[in-house]
């Protein structure tokens, strides 16, 4: 009989904690905001998301199986994050091909290719959504309206986000106020009734799953409220300046995806800073790039840019916001 | 309530970092039980940091208990003493805790000897007459170690020929590790020792200041404590917020004074010298009694042990004797461990002895035992959060694997204090203190050949 007692080095008891088990967290973090996206988009919202899911699933098992001939990894419950993640990032009458080509540049491009998750260095899920809004800024701006309890594919009617209205609305002279009257109110951003990606329509969906992420422990508060508020005071010293010209700063943080992308694509633990002084600089940069984006560049909505420029960043601010070491008097390099 | 919210406020903790893994106090509530004097002793010659004590006895000879068996062959060493009275029958190698063979001395018990069987008894001597130098003998003549585990003989704390001026005395109660609850019973069952214990190292220090410092998951040796304190203004409880590694001495003196050891630096350094409770009562024996230390409390427990609970055990007794003493090995046993469940090390087979650092023996069953395969580091960067030194264990066992020792050296690889939190807590199940450990050794041979 083999010697049944383990010799292994301390500690000898574990936190219980997975990597899979965070993975699941997330999963039912984003339950809320699904539902709320079927409810608002109908069976359409159900299609994108199974078809993201299952292309992301099913190309990290080929590219693994038959180009890397490395270890499967579907399980850890990665890709299947990135999938839904990809979908809610999409507005729902997206070309099915479309879909598929997105998941592929996400597995394939933004995770596998780096060397598999931990590696990335980008969040799979933006990459794929800004290659497709790179490529097909026709489709991938077309919003259908929210057909609200409709179970047939909606593909007809669509229309502008809110930050779009605003965007191409002041572009033609026009101001805030008669601006005010074409898109949806505050609370109607807040709940969810309007157009726009998938997943990022009800703020307070998003919000009961970044609560849920929290009291997990899965996320912390530093980066999605850091970068709300950073958001917030910058739309903000603006709109005072000239409410005309500016929309005011809930508007900003209610819609064009910033709930979605503070509380689950910008915490995404792979691509974000390990220690809270870092994360604080990681999301005070997302939240400025994205007003710099909004506010005077070519894209409405600029969360996505935002989020994949400052990973960039991550390894720099890695190395250079290290935690404090105990009885190490000097301090680091730039803090 | 809202008082009970302001004590949880006033706790004091360390900083950074932590983790708070889950207690298994199983044998705090039941008193400390007297173990059968084992038939044979096995007593090896380094227990304690430091030169091994030198054999003293040969084969054959008869010798008394508390007789000196090994004498200490230097100011880092420590005097040993026979634990029972018997013959001596071998001096051998075996095993011992650390999976090495070292030398040890082998006794048989004198079953006919009454002084084996004799239940001591000790009244409380509260009046302190040696002069601060015989103290000091007395310490080093009854082989007093530090019981806490790292068992640095206690005299050369005490021996303060570094003209630093140490102000505080710390006594280190926390028991931070789950399961072990030796310190807890210790200080339940032997307070106004404890704190004539405290009197008389205050007295050989000429300090002032003393402070006990207890995790708040020991309300009732909190309570005891602070009664027993009453007849000293000088001495503190401290209740400090259940937080693991509370009880690690730089966390300790940062917690409970705010003052930080500088890196590679000693507690000294800021004035403090810690003892844990357990030297402290073996100091008061030794000073006020003469018991040389042949004795320790050791907790005996796990999930699955049948009578789980802490013994007065004589130092060499193989640990065998204490596992059949709790109802035998369990079912499923997969690891016995020598010490707490974040810092022992796993042992091998049941014939090591317990030595003066042995504070508790954990049995763990089949599913705490194993460990799960390790993944890829997904950067979550829980361990960061949770090292109390402020390292960033993923990059140190990076830099490890690869081989750039000097690289981690840079990254302060030698301030880890091993707690394991690290390994604790990664959701990749990465083992990080293995390889800082052996990363450590690694630079620790790299920085001696420079100088
Ligand atoms: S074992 Fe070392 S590196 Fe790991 S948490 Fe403890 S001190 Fe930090
Ligand atoms: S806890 Fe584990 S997975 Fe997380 S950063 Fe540290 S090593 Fe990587």
């Amino acid at each position: 009989m083999a010697d049944p007692i383990i010799i292994s080095a301390s500690p000898h008891i574990h936190s219980n904690k997975t990597s899979k088990k965070l993975m699941y967290d997330v999963l039912y973090a984003l339950i809320p905001a699904f539902l709320v996206s079927i409810y608002v988009f109908g069976i359409s919202a159900l299609i994108l998301t199974s078809v993201a899911v299952i292309s992301c699933i099913l190309f990290e098992f080929l590219i693994q199986k038959f180009l890397l001939k490395t270890e499967i990894t579907i399980t850890d419950g990665s890709a299947l994050i990135t999938g839904i993640l990809l979908a809610f990032n999409l507005p729902s009458n997206l070309p099915i091909w479309m879909i598929i080509v997105g998941s592929l540049i996400a597995i394939g491009v933004a995770k596998l290719s780096f060397g598999g998750l931990g590696y990335n260095i980008f969040n799979p899920a933006l990459v794929g959504r800004v290659f497709l809004l790179v490529s097909f800024p026709v489709q991938m701006t077309s919003w259908p309206t929210a057909v609200v309890n409709n179970t047939t594919i909606v593909d007809a009617v669509t229309g502008a986000t809110p930050l779009g209205i605003i965007k191409e609305g002041l572009m033609y002279g026009e101001t805030m106020t008669t601006l005010s009257s074409k898109f949806p109110s505050t609370m109607e951003l807040f709940l969810g009734i309007t157009g726009g990606s998938v997943g990022e329509m009800s703020a307070l969906a998003l919000l009961l799953g970044g609560v849920f992420l929290i009291a997990r422990k899965v996320i912390t508060w530093h980066i999605p409220i850091t970068m709300l508020v950073t958001m917030a005071v910058f739309t903000g010293i603006f709109w005072l300046v000239n409410p005309e010209q500016y929309a005011d700063p809930l508007i900003h943080i209610l819609s064009g995806g910033a709930i979605l992308g503070a509380f689950y694509m910008a915490t995404d633990l792979v691509t974000s800073p390990m220690t809270k002084k870092g994360m604080i600089i990681f999301a005070i940069g997302i939240g400025i790039i994205t007003v710099v984006i909004r506010l005077f560049g070519a894209y409405p909505e600029g969360v996505s840019f935002a989020i994949l420029i400052m990973n960039a960043f991550v390894p720099l601010i890695n190395t250079y916001f290290k935690p404090r070491r105990f009885g190490n008097k000097i301090k680091s390099k730039i803090m | 309530m809202l008082n009970l919210k302001t004590q949880k406020l006033m706790l004091k903790t360390f900083p950074k970092g932590g983790i708070h893994p889950a207690e298994n106090k199983i044998t705090s509530s039941n008193d400390i039980k007297r173990m059968s004097i084992p038939k044979v002793v096995y007593v090896p010659v380094s227990q304690h940091i430091g030169i091994p004590s030198e054999i003293i006895v040969d084969r054959k000879d008869k010798v008394e208990i508390g007789q000196i068996i090994a004498k200490s062959s230097g100011f880092v060493s420590s005097n040993i003493h026979s634990p029972v009275a018997g013959t001596v029958t071998k001096l051998d190698k075996i095993i011992d805790s650390s999976g090495y063979k070292k030398q040890c001395i082998v006794i048989r018990t004198d079953p006919k000897n009454e002084s084996n069987f004799k239940i001591p008894e000790f009244p409380l001597v509260k009046e302190i007459t040696l002069s601060q130098k015989d103290i000091l003998q007395h310490i080093i003549d009854h082989g007093i170690v530090g019981l806490g585990g790292a068992t640095f003989p206690s005299h050369v704390k005490l021996d303060m020929k570094h003209d630093k001026h140490v102000d505080c005395l710390l006594i280190n109660g926390v028991e931070c590790e789950p399961y072990l609850t030796a310190d807890h019973r210790l200080m339940l069952e032997k307070a106004d020792e404890i704190i004539i214990g405290i009197q008389i190292l205050m007295q050989a220090l000429h300090i002032e200041k003393a402070v006990i410092g207890i995790e708040n998951n020991k309300k009732d040796a909190i309570e005891v404590l602070k009664k027993a304190t009453l007849v000293d203004d000088r001495i503190k409880v401290a209740a400090l917020k259940v937080k693991y590694p509370q009880g690690s001495e730089k966390q300790l003196i940062k917690a409970i004074l705010k003052r930080e050891v500088p890196k590679g630096g000693l507690p000294m350094d800021v004035g403090v010298i810690v003892h844990n409770v357990g030297t402290i009562f073996a100091i008061y024996q030794a000073v006020q009694h003469n018991q040389p230390l042949i004795e320790r409390v050791v907790t005996v427990t796990g999930k699955t042990v049948e009578s789980a609970s802490n013994f007065w055990v004589k130092i060499g007794t193989p640990i065998k004797d204490l596992i059949e003493e709790v109802g035998g090995l369990p079912e499923g046993t997969r690891k016995i461990v020598n010490g707490g469940p974040m810092m022992g090390k796993a042992i091998k087979n049941t014939d090591v002895p317990i030595t003066k650092g042995t504070s508790g023996i954990l049995v763990i069953s089949e599913e705490e035992a194993s460990r799960q395969e390790a993944k890829n580091c997904i950067r979550c960067g829980q361990c960061v959060f949770v090292c109390p030194m402020g390292l960033e264990p993923h990059l140190l066992m990076n830099l490890t694997e690869k081989g750039l020792y000097e690289r981690a050296g840079n990254e302060d690889i030698m301030t880890c204090i091993e707690c394991g939190s690290c390994s604790y807590v990664c959701p990749s199940h990465r083992p990080l203190l293995d390889y800082i450990r052996f990363g450590k050794s690694i630079v620790k041979n790299l920085n001696t050949t420079k100088n």
